[in-house]
């Protein structure tokens, strides 16, 4: 038996996944750089670059002709919203992509189970009741209401699926993830009716921004961001077995709900993480996952971290788009996402004659 | 070789009884059909013996009670085929049969190159290693019960079970699949324990049948003593004529009613 075949046998072939994992890390650092080049303040890219360098790589002293001025911006302002940026969409298309896996759905997405509209309705009481007051209280308030949403989604579509007259677990959750939903955006609803003032707060945080981005933000979430990931990541091999249905995962030594509840609250926590600093952006956790698929093929060992660059890349340059095009205004990022990202899809899954899961 | 038997296996689905005291055993090498009309609990045994369903009674591997094993343990050994197995569309053959080594990977573990080696050689047995690339979606029907073989092999179990292997095909693909099985029983020295809903064809390939009623063992032993014409006629509410075939095997002929005169036939024009 030669090596060389043996070697085509991983999930899908080394240089398969290697291939477009590494255009996605290159697509995620010239993003970057884009995005730290362009703005209000116009920076020189090459000096933008070699301040750039300097900071980050120890020893190497380059001299930047940027001023302290710019240097601010850079570092305070920019630099800062670029990570947050490339957090979230990593987030929020690796949760997607995860849910992908868990429900072996293709529609569903980082905001299903109740997750978003825990958030909104988290968001909305803190506005509404809280007056939004402090920098923490809306971020705090969204983070608790998107996990409390999931828990509360899966609590009851568990709980239901022992008795459930469909047969599979599986969609019996994704009714209780949209009942629960339902109940929880009524009440948002309900809340914001009555106090009218506040509409224009909650909508401007429902339809997504990082204008806010700062760098303790970033360090806040990034421990979720960072147990999420590795969690979700390490489960790729189990996504895929699970596509055979619970029956046959069983047969083959896996415990499918144990899998599921795993990766369901990593995927919770890492859509609840991203919420919380930028409002619901939509359309990241549906999109990246199935990009990715169209490059490396379903497996999820490949899917996973490509949808984690992938989404990361896509954001940063969302945002880029969002805080330019109408400059000095900014764009709500949800509707960038949108107005992008859906003829982007929609050329993507042109000649897809499959849905794909 | 691995032993595998069912000592009072009591089966409740839906709070309906399945099976009630249902004893069978195929020894180290055998292989077993399990036969009965559609309802029988067939395919319910199948998985009370894979670990799939809750039962009372016991099924011992090698002498071992099968509850003492853990799952990835039974996994190991046990490798299920279901009737009807879930093909992930765009998954390719050869990530489709890897996913075979499941039960020999730890929680966090990944495929390594000796899982790789067992998934190619598992493809290379059934002969489906030159499409490893395709994806399962444009797979025929036989080929696909191969590629599923394939996953089961790859797992180097010492039982097969087989829910209904030939269910979807052809009488010649029918064929290829059962001496691919019986040939993989003799290489390698597996145990096959399968439902099979051809009782000719059951009779060929199997040693030793087990004629399931309404949950319930009705005969069990050799194909001679199995299949004969007032069993059949009484569990299956069929009418069929038993002949001795030309090679010994009995082959099971359905009867049409008497009076309904074969047309077309030399001498049955009017």
């Amino acid at each position: 038996m030669d090596g060389g075949r043996v070697g085509e046998l991983g999930g899908g072939g080394r240089v398969r996944k290697m291939g477009p994992l590494g255009a996605a890390a290159a697509f995620l650092v010239v993003a970057a750089l884009i995005a730290a080049f362009v703005g209000a303040a116009d920076l020189n890219p090459l000096a933008t670059a070699a301040a750039l360098i300097d900071k980050a790589v120890p020893f190497a002293r380059l001299p930047s002709s940027l001023g302290p001025l710019d240097k601010a911006v850079l570092f305070q302002i920019r630099l800062p919203r670029v990570v947050l940026g490339a957090l979230v969409g990593g987030l929020l298309a690796l949760a997607g992509a995860g849910y992908q896996g868990v429900f072996r759905n293709p529609l569903v997405d980082s905001g299903m189970l109740g997750a978003s509209a825990g958030a909104g309705l988290g968001a909305t009481l803190a506005i509404v009741y809280l007056g939004g007051t402090g920098p923490e209280t809306v971020p705090v308030a969204a983070f608790a209401g998107s996990l409390a949403g999931v828990a509360v989604a899966y609590g009851t579509g568990t709980a239901a699926a022992r008795h459930t007259v469909l047969g599979n677990g599986v969609a019996t959750l994704l009714l209780a993830g949209i009942a629960v939903g339902s109940f929880l955006i009524a009440v948002q609803t309900f809340v914001l009716q009555r106090s009218a003032s506040d509409i224009g707060a909650v909508y401007s945080w429902l339809l997504g921004s990082l204008s806010a981005a700062s760098w303790p933000q970033v360090t806040t979430i990034l421990p979720y961001a960072a147990v999420s990931s590795v969690v979700i990541l390490l489960h790729g091999r189990h996504l895929d077995v699970l596509a055979v249905g619970d029956e046959e995962a069983r047969a083959l030594g896996l415990r499918p709900d144990l899998v599921r509840g795993i990766v369901v609250a990593a995927c919770a926590l890492a859509a609840a993480s991203a919420v919380a600093v930028s409002g619901i952006i939509g359309f990241v956790g549906i999109v990246i996952p199935h990009v990715a698929r169209r490059l490396a093929g379903p497996s999820y060992p490949s899917v996973l971290p490509l949808s984690l660059l992938g989404g990361a890349a896509f954001l940063v340059l969302a945002d880029t788009l969002a805080r330019t095009v109408l400059s000095p205004a900014e764009l709500p990022i949800g509707v960038v996402t949108a107005l992008v990202g859906a003829p982007a899809f929609v050329w993507v899954l042109r000649g897809t004659s499959h849905v794909s899961t | 070789m691995t032993a595998l038997a069912a000592d009072g296996v009591s089966v409740t689905l839906d709070r309906a009884p399945v099976l009630h005291g249902v004893s069978a055993a195929v020894p180290g090498g055998g292989w077993l059909a399990l036969l009965g009309p559609n309802g029988a609990g067939k395919s319910t045994l199948i998985r009370a013996l894979a670990g799939l369903v809750r039962y009372t009674g016991t099924v011992t591997v090698d002498q071992a009670d099968a509850r003492a094993l853990k799952a990835r343990e039974r996994a190991r050994m046990l490798a299920y085929v279901p009737q009807e197995p879930v093909l992930p569309p765009d998954l390719t053959v050869a990530q489709y049969v890897l996913l075979g080594r499941t039960p020999h990977l730890s929680y966090l573990a990944v495929p390594g190159r000796h899982d790789r080696e067992r998934a190619l050689a598992a493809m290379e047995r059934l002969d489906v290693a030159q499409f490893g690339e395709r994806r399962l979606a444009r797979l025929s029907g036989g080929e696909r019960q191969r590629v599923v073989l394939a996953r089961a092999l790859a797992a180097d179990p010492a039982v097969l079970l087989l829910d209904e292997p030939t269910s979807m095909l052809d009488v010649g693909h029918e064929q290829q699949v059962l001496e691919l099985v019986d040939d993989l029983r003799r290489d390698a020295g597996l145990t096959v324990v399968s439902t099979l809903h051809d009782l000719t064809v059951a009779g060929q390939y199997a040693d030793s049948l087990v004629l399931l009623d309404a949950g319930r063992v009705v005969a069990a032993g050799s194909p001679a003593t199995v299949l004969t014409a007032p069993l059949i006629e009484s569990v299956y509410a069929a009418r069929v004529r038993v002949i001795a075939g030309d090679d010994g095997y009995p082959v099971i002929a359905p009867v049409r009613r008497p009076g309904d005169l074969p047309r077309d036939l030399p001498g049955n024009t009017p």
